[in-house]
């Protein structure tokens, strides 16, 4: 069973994403995602300063046996990408919702981020692909 | 309803994600499928393969049958307890399936082909057996363990009963030894010594549970793949179907073409492709920048050919992504690139293996 935080909200494509003081949001991919992945090995993040649209493709994973697309979980700019993911990819499968953060968005609007999924939602999606 | 090997409970235990392999319950991984794999490389893991067809072939007319059957020669197994690697073709030299064969005391041979080939391998070699009378067993009371590594070796005579023992020290590699219905052999697809082991069902957990107490860690099929990538070793379906000739598959050294007179399926097909002169060879590849190559993507060659990215991945040795590639015969410049996710990416054309007991063939790490 994985790891899903009460405080944080998912998109259905297992981004997470957390909000911050300043406004800002903080996402990366879900334990239950990186987990079906297993070692990851390579991650592309996006340019800081891109606009990205809720659902549009914003970065790579991929782990030994396979890729996989993250998505924008909202409409916003790229403010900021975690840079240790380049050499060391593995922080996402040890801390996905710590070290192994991967973007920082300054979102268009807060309305969005409403339409993400609580963790109870999420979690009952994770667990539905696990059993 | 998949199947499930003896030891698929003590996979479970061993928190092992399980998947559908071929229509096996399998284990991929145990928490790490790099762990696994620099477990291999530097020590010992052992893999349940017990998925794999394993069919006894006898009779009096048991080794013509396979010296027409395969296109590796079996008369070159010169005793009991020898192996060889070969390629089993249809007529038109097309690979239906790549095997290891055993031959065994009193004119009896083993085969060990793959599992996702099992229902067509078996129904090829029954129709073609049928004229020679020999009578095939399908031996699936039998569990199959590989054991590999720069310690595999060590650990596995610790655990064998002394008669076995005796007899396996002295194995070279490809001969086998045997003790009742187990067999061991040093065989492997991981580039690393090893063995792998024939015992019966019930006696699977024994095994696994003394190895473990040696300290040889379980490994997935995740593992495996990665391992047999690094070794350069073809696997069925990916690098190799019935649409390519060995000669075209990196597996020219498999077809035994003398005696000139031996008879064997695919032979007048494959002479035909080597007079007319073969299209396709089968290359290795590394890519230079991050990211990584998978099988389906595009393989530009400098003088101007494409071919195709049979198995791509990423080499946990060599830190950098690697592959199997089918290239045009044209290519003969190092340099060229693949098409990774829409981008083009430089690669060198290189000659496998990657690693070799345990040592990078290329790159910075290799000099």
């Amino acid at each position: 069973m994985s790891n899903v935080p009460e405080e944080l909200r998912y998109a259905k494509t297992h981004e997470w994403v957390r909000q911050e003081d300043d406004g800002t949001l903080v996402m990366g991919i879900s334990d239950h995602a990186q987990e079906l992945l297993g070692d990851l090995v390579y991650v592309e993040l996006p340019e800081v300063g891109r606009t990205v649209q809720a659902r549009e493709e914003l970065a790579v994973v991929e782990s030994v046996k396979a890729a996989a697309d993250v998505y924008g979980p909202v409409t916003g700019e790229v403010v900021a990408i975690n840079e240790l993911l380049v050499d060391s990819p593995e922080l996402i499968n040890r801390d996905p919702y710590g070290e192994g953060w991967m973007v920082r968005i300054k979102p268009e609007s807060t309305e969005e981020i409403a339409h993400l999924l609580d963790a109870a939602a999420y979690g009952a999606l994770a667990k539905s692909e696990e059993d | 309803m998949s199947k499930r090997t003896a030891l698929y409970s003590w996979h479970v235990a061993a928190a092992a994600r399980i998947v559908d392999f071929a229509g096996w319950k399998m284990p991929l991984h145990y928490g790490s499928q790099i762990d696994e794999h620099h477990c291999v490389r530097t020590a010992a893991g052992m893999f349940d393969v017990s998925h794999m067809t394993v069919l006894d072939v006898s009779g009096a007319h048991a080794r013509g049958f396979l010296r027409y059957l395969l296109a590796n020669d079996v008369a070159l197994l010169e005793a009991p307890g020898r192996a060889l690697y070969s390629c089993l073709l249809n007529e038109a030299g097309g690979i239906l399936d790549d095997l290891i064969v055993y031959s065994l005391p009193e004119g009896r041979f083993r085969l060990v082909s793959n599992a996702a080939t099992h229902a067509k391998v078996v129904a090829w070699i029954t129709r073609h057996g049928a004229a020679f009378g020999i009578d095939i067993a399908k031996r699936t009371d039998l569990a199959l363990i590989a054991v590999q590594g720069p310690l595999a070796r060590e650990r596995v005579l610790r655990v064998l009963d002394t008669d076995l023992r005796m007899r396996t020290s002295d194995l070279a590699s490809f001969q086998a030894a045997w003790e009742g219905e187990s067999l061991v052999a040093r065989t492997g697809y991981t580039g690393e010594d090893g063995f792998e082991i024939m015992i019966p069902r019930e006696r699977a957990l024994d095994l696994v549970q003394a190895l473990r107490a040696r300290e040889v860690k379980p490994v997935g099929l995740a593992a495996r793949d990665t391992l047999r990538l690094e070794a350069g070793l073809n696997l069925y379906g990916a690098d190799m179907d019935e649409s390519v000739t060995p000669l075209e598959a990196g597996l020219g050294w498999t077809v035994a073409w003398q005696p000139e007179d031996r008879d064997f399926i695919g032979r007048e097909a494959l002479a035909a492709q080597r007079a007319q002169g073969v299209r396709w060879k089968r290359v290795g590849l590394v890519l230079q920048a991050a990211g990584v190559m998978r099988a389906h993507q595009r393989v530009l060659t400098a003088e101007g050919g494409e071919g195709v990215v049979t198995s791509g991945g990423f080499s946990p040795t060599l830190k950098r992504s690697i592959g199997l590639a089918r290239v045009p015969v044209t290519a003969s410049q190092e340099q060229a690139v693949a098409e990774i996710r829409g981008r083009r990416q430089p690669i060198s054309l290189v000659k496998p293996p990657f690693v070799r007991h345990g040592k990078p063939c290329f790159g910075a790490a290799a000099a």
